[in-house]
């Protein structure tokens, strides 16, 4: 276990103060949550940002299945889930979210999926989970929940409470054995 | 996985319900992309499509050829008034001597009734059916369908007649295994001289006037009588059909429910269709063009997957 449920509360809470540092009032500043599970964490972030600013925070969620460079280097298809932006990003500061930053490949696809809706002033990257020292692309990100040293073996897992029933972020070593 | 069960769309005949699932969930994903101000997303970037048009075809070519354009595939085109066929080569040869030009997937429409079947046995691209002959057209279907599920729902338990010409159409056949997969009642309607002999052994119902037809069904979908393909004589004038078969507005006006209207083009208006009706907001022709870039599109997608690279 990386976090627990209290643990994870307080990590997204510094989080969402640590956005209002940098951008205020979010005037012009709009958050992408990518699909699929970056959207949990995008539900949860605009959720308590707009407790603490009492106003609504422009949201969007963005699928990147058609910018991927492993389209066909998979064993199955990859299947879309659904792009909602119905704002356009141009001159706007972007956060874009994912709840776990481990080889950057998601990123790079989302940076490029994101340009189809305008250019950006500026763009940041807000992550739950950084998986160091495992990135393929120099990508990296602005906000961090939580940094861990992983070997490419293990896997990290984000859990949510509206999907898994509990919050918490959880490392899955191989047996070396098996 | 969540993959087609098939290597290449020959026909509705042979995709599970579960393949359409996929081709419609998919779908979904692209008609968003082709709705937004950036149309174009990268996935096929590195395949090259050829389309083989063997018969004429304005909406279904460019509905393809937009389709491939807006994943970024590299395209080219065939036409069978400008090609080799006239001088004696084998279709066989002219698709062997296009894939020798490294091309990853074919898109042909063709007259003959299992030209796109004889092809996926025997070549080593994709093939995707745009209509075979009288057989099938079954990215035409899909996108009827798809185009039913999005006004009114789901396509399970729906009633829907085919009207017209259904012994020419591979619109009808196609219609009828998709819709039936997806869990519709279907219904055929026309002179019985344009209802094949054996279709009920297909599980449809036959109905030979438009009047009881109309009454039943919550979907309508006009077909054209299709002149070119007819040889001999199958009614005594288009006049006479059009006064029997013809979809006006008082017969829509009359029903006791408001039924959808759909035909997959081109339309003769006057013939099987008036024009206020056509242009009526209980039409969807216009969805279902703009449906049928998504549809082919996500086709397009989910068969490229399969292609290996390694």
């Amino acid at each position: 276990m990386i976090l627990n449920s209290k643990h994870f509360e307080l990590t997204i809470n510094r989080l969402c103060y640590q956005l209002i540092e940098i951008h205020n009032d979010f005037s012009n500043t709009v958050l992408i949550g990518l699909q699929p599970r970056g959207v949990n964490l995008l539900t949860r972030v605009k959720k308590r940002l707009e407790k603490i600013l009492e106003k609504k925070v422009v949201c969007g969620k963005l699928d990147i299945t058609f910018y991927r460079d492993d389209f066909r280097r998979r064993e199955s298809t990859l299947i879309p889930s659904t792009t909602n932006i119905d704002f356009v990003i141009e001159s706007k500061n972007v956060v874009l979210m994912d709840d776990v930053l481990y080889t950057g490949r998601t990123i790079r696809s989302g940076l490029d999926a994101m340009l189809a809706f305008g250019r950006p002033k500026k763009v940041e990257l807000l992550t739950l989970v950084d998986r160091r020292f495992t990135r393929d692309l120099p990508i990296q990100a602005d906000y961090v929940g939580k940094t861990v040293d992983t070997l490419v073996s293990e896997r990290v897992a984000v859990e949510w409470e509206e999907i898994e029933g509990e919050d918490k972020v959880v490392l899955f070593t191989p047996d070396l054995d098996g | 996985m969540d993959s087609l069960s098939v290597e290449h769309l020959v026909g509705i005949e042979d995709l599970t319900k579960k393949d359409i699932e996929i081709i419609f969930k998919t779908a979904d994903a692209f008609k968003e992309v082709i709705n937004r101000p950036i149309k174009k997303v990268p996935s096929l970037r590195d395949i090259t499509i050829a389309n083989l048009f063997f018969e004429n075809s304005t909406r279904t070519r460019l509905s393809f050829e937009l389709a491939e354009k807006r994943m970024s595939a590299d395209i080219v085109n065939f036409s069978a008034s400008s090609s080799s066929l006239k001088k004696g080569e084998t279709l066989i040869d002219t698709v062997n001597n296009i894939l020798a030009m490294k091309i990853d997937m074919v898109v042909m429409r063709h007259p003959v009734p299992g030209a796109a079947k004889f092809l996926s046995e025997r070549v080593d691209a994709k093939i995707i059916n745009a209509g075979d002959g009288t057989h099938e057209h079954p990215t035409q279907a899909l996108l009827d369908a798809y185009s039913i599920r999005e006004r009114l729902g789901s396509v399970k338990g729906k009633k829907v007649v085919i009207i017209g010409d259904i012994i020419h159409s591979r619109v009808a056949l196609s219609n009828i295994y998709c819709l039936q997969k997806l869990g519709a009642e279907v219904m055929v309607c026309g002179p019985t001289t344009l209802i094949p002999k054996y279709i009920d052994k297909l599980g449809v119902k036959v109905e030979n006037s438009l009047q009881k037809a109309l009454g039943w069904c919550d979907v309508a979908n006009v077909l054209r009588i299709q002149l070119e393909r007819q040889d001999i004589k199958y009614f005594p004038s288009l006049r006479e059909y059009s006064m029997q078969y013809c979809l006006t507005k008082s017969m829509i006006d009359n029903l006791s429910k408001e039924i959808v209207i759909m035909h997959p083009g081109p339309i003769n208006r006057g013939v099987e269709i008036t024009t206020d009706v056509a242009d009526s907001q209980q039409a969807i022709i216009l969805d279902q063009v703009e449906n049928g870039v998504a549809i082919r599109m996500s086709v397009i997608y989910l068969l490229a997957s399969k292609i290996n690279r390694e």
